[in-house]
């Protein structure tokens, strides 16, 4: 029992005190800011970043999954009690969820989201868990013309399986490579840094994730009108009756299924699985009449499977090393910064740090549902607060925060062009996720297309001949080729815009 | 030939000047050989693929089957003060410290709001101060100045 001896490696690392501590304050942290509307998980990632800096990589990692986790859960809880979905995987839970809140059935339909998250985090880790051996070991006969060829895989699913039009997405991946090139090349000649000191080290990517998820999010709520005045519901009873029981149960099962598959496809995973799991219980569902009106299994089904492929989503990032959404890149970053370079090596090197961090997801998850029962009246009264008390103290936040990355005002600098420039993108309807994307993956995957074609002597054909190589850019070309496809086009666009 | 849908028209555009700029620029550079990439080679043909990529989103949108749309307008007022607020910040941080800067990015942004109120405003900027100074400096220790060196 191999797979059980690494999460009892993973236990002791997570289960000391400390590291408990910094998972719980993630949680509670990542929560806190999730529930404020119109921050997701990425600007809560950049934003809390800093709380973990001065923490040993282990706590700091097991405190970052709880931010993620608590940011993903935040956001599900906006959802349901004001209709405000705090990110995309959770816009179909606010259908149904609002709904139930409604009839009075807020707390019913928080504790689904939660309970259904719980039994998805599970399972998800346990596939993580079985996953994460096999897969490093074919990660491990990876030269750097397999991970050319991997990335170039995932941003081109990243852009098929986005909203929104195919060629737009694409351009935003390239503009995201461009901008992580800006700095100095490997062999120290400068580049796009305009003879700027501070771009010679390239631009920061909490800078860029903090300007176009924050500062735009901001700059693009302050033209609606304030959310106020809005019901927001009371949360009495959590218990779920009998027959809620009965049909939540299997929902939650399906759901888990669903985004376990989706979570580890690159592009916007946890999203795609929501809407998926969603059109899957309405369909099945003998109860279809009660979509839309407060049906639990709307509930359940979307928010364990956009938790499950929250978790699956780490499959490619601990063992490639390829983050498969925004998300995971900025927890790329964020590992970066403490020093980790994620990779099968990791495993090997540092086995402690590496289960303890899955195992650490799974606490999270349970540390979630316990911290909700008794905290849920903070997250409704931060709720009543007015938008412009809040989002001053977002713009307060983020440009201290960006500052004591690099201890540098420049970054703060950055923030505010790239809230204009994201601005400027969201007005253009062009989505930032995939620039983010190719913004992280910009180095890496000049690096790897260098030494490939060095070691092939120039000859592209090499991408074709290495066979690992050529299976994944066969799966990219059956990707593009897909969207060619009239019925998988529609229901790609059906996916997004009709649910 | 009309444009019918003038949100992708310019994003293509942008595309297009983004993606020519950068080819440009990288062109300036050592190109080298696919064997031997120098530091403009991969920046170069990603310029020129955007730059395609512009072409075709452009393309796109004069098609007759392409959706009408126009341009969606902006909020100049809320942009305006929400990257003033920052600017300011930016430039008020390393030399008159936390506690005056925030008061700077929060009384500025908080003009970008429909219901602004100078009481309102100032009670937040107190409380995120005393916030700020809790967590930034004494909970997490960040070295930070807080106040201009002449007064303290």
């Amino acid at each position: 029992m191999e797979l059980l001896q690494h999460l009892a490696t993973g236990l002791t690392a997570a289960l000391t005190l400390q590291n408990l501590v910094y998972c719980f304050i993630g949680a509670f942290l990542g929560t806190l800011i999730g529930v404020l509307p119109g921050l997701g998980p990425v600007a809560t990632i950049a934003m809390l970043l800093p709380a973990t800096y001065t923490l040993p990589p282990t706590a700091a990692l097991i405190m970052l999954a709880g931010i993620y986790y608590g940011a993903q859960y935040g956001g599900s809880t906006t959802a349901i009690l004001i209709n405000i979905p705090g990110e995309s995987s959770s816009v179909v839970t606010a259908i149904d969820g609002y709904q139930m809140a409604r009839q009075g059935r807020a707390g019913v339909a928080l504790f689904t989201a939660g309970m259904g998250s719980f039994i998805a985090g599970c399972i998800g880790v346990l596939i993580l868990a079985s996953f994460a051996v096999p897969l490093a070991e074919i990660a491990f006969e990876f030269g750097p013309t397999e991970y050319a060829s991997l990335m170039i895989l995932g941003l081109v699913g990243a852009t098929v399986l986005s909203s929104g039009s195919l060629l737009k997405a694409m351009g935003m991946v390239i503009i995201g490579l461009l901008l992580g090139l800006v700095g100095t090349d490997v062999n120290g000649a400068p580049r796009y840094s305009f003879g700027i000191q501070e771009l010679s080290d390239g631009i920061g990517f909490v800078a860029v994730a903090m300007g176009v998820f924050g500062v735009a999010e901001i700059i693009g709520n302050l033209e609606k009108d304030e959310l106020r005045g809005t019901f927001v519901a009371k949360v009495t009873n959590m218990w779920p009756t009998r027959e809620d029981t009965r049909r939540m149960i299997p929902a939650i099962l399906r759901g888990t299924a669903v985004g376990a598959f989706f979570g580890i496809l690159p592009g916007a995973g946890a999203a795609v699985a929501s809407f998926s799991s969603y059109a899957m219980e309405k369909k099945i569902s003998r109860h279809s009449e009660e979509f839309g009106h407060g049906a639990i299994e709307g509930v359940a089904g979307p928010e364990s499977a956009n938790n499950a492929a929250a978790q699956t989503a780490f499959i490619p990032l601990l063992t490639l090393g390829i983050p498969a959404s925004a998300t995971m890149a900025m927890m790329l970053g964020a590992m970066t910064i403490h020093d980790i370079q994620p990779g099968p090596q990791v495993m090997v090197s540092d086995p402690a740090l590496f289960w303890g961090l899955i195992v650490s997801m799974w606490i999270g998850n349970l540390i979630l549902i316990i911290l909700n029962l008794p905290l849920i009246g903070i997250w409704v009264k931060l709720l009543t607060v007015p938008y412009r008390v809040l989002y001053p103290a977002i713009l307060v936040f983020c440009s201290i925060g960006v500052y004591t990355v690099s201890n540098s005002a420049f970054d703060i600098y950055l923030v505010c062009l790239f809230g204009v420039v994201g601005y400027m993108f969201s007005k253009l309807k062009c989505e930032p996720a995939p620039l983010l994307l190719g913004f992280i993956l910009g180095p890496l995957m000049e690096e790897n297309f260098r030494r490939a074609l060095l070691l092939s002597d120039g000859n592209f054909s090499v991408f074709l001949t290495r066979p690992i190589s050529l299976v994944l850019l066969v799966i990219t070309g059956i990707l593009l080729l897909s969207i060619l496809l009239p019925a998988f086009r529609k229901t790609r666009e059906k996916a997004f815009v009709e649910v | 030939m009309k444009i019918r849908n003038l949100t992708d028209f310019a994003s293509g555009l942008l595309y297009v000047i983004v993606g020519v700029c950068a080819a440009y620029i990288a062109s300036g550079y050592t190109m080298g050989t696919a064997a031997n990439m120098g530091t403009g080679f991969f920046p170069f043909w990603l310029g020129v693929f955007l730059a395609a990529i512009g072409v075709a989103v452009c393309a796109s949108s004069v098609l007759s089957g392409a959706a009408r749309e126009k341009l969606a307008s902006w909020n100049w007022k809320s942009l305006l003060w929400v990257s003033v607020s920052i600017l300011v910040f930016a430039l008020l941080f390393e030399d008159a410290g936390m506690v005056l800067s925030i008061f700077a990015l929060v009384l500025v942004s908080s003009l970008a709001s429909r219901e602004f109120r100078w009481t309102g405003a100032i009670a937040n900027a107190c409380f995120l101060n005393v916030v700020c100074y809790s967590a930034f400096v004494w909970l997490l220790n960040i070295p930070l100045r807080v106040w201009p060196d002449l007064w303290f």
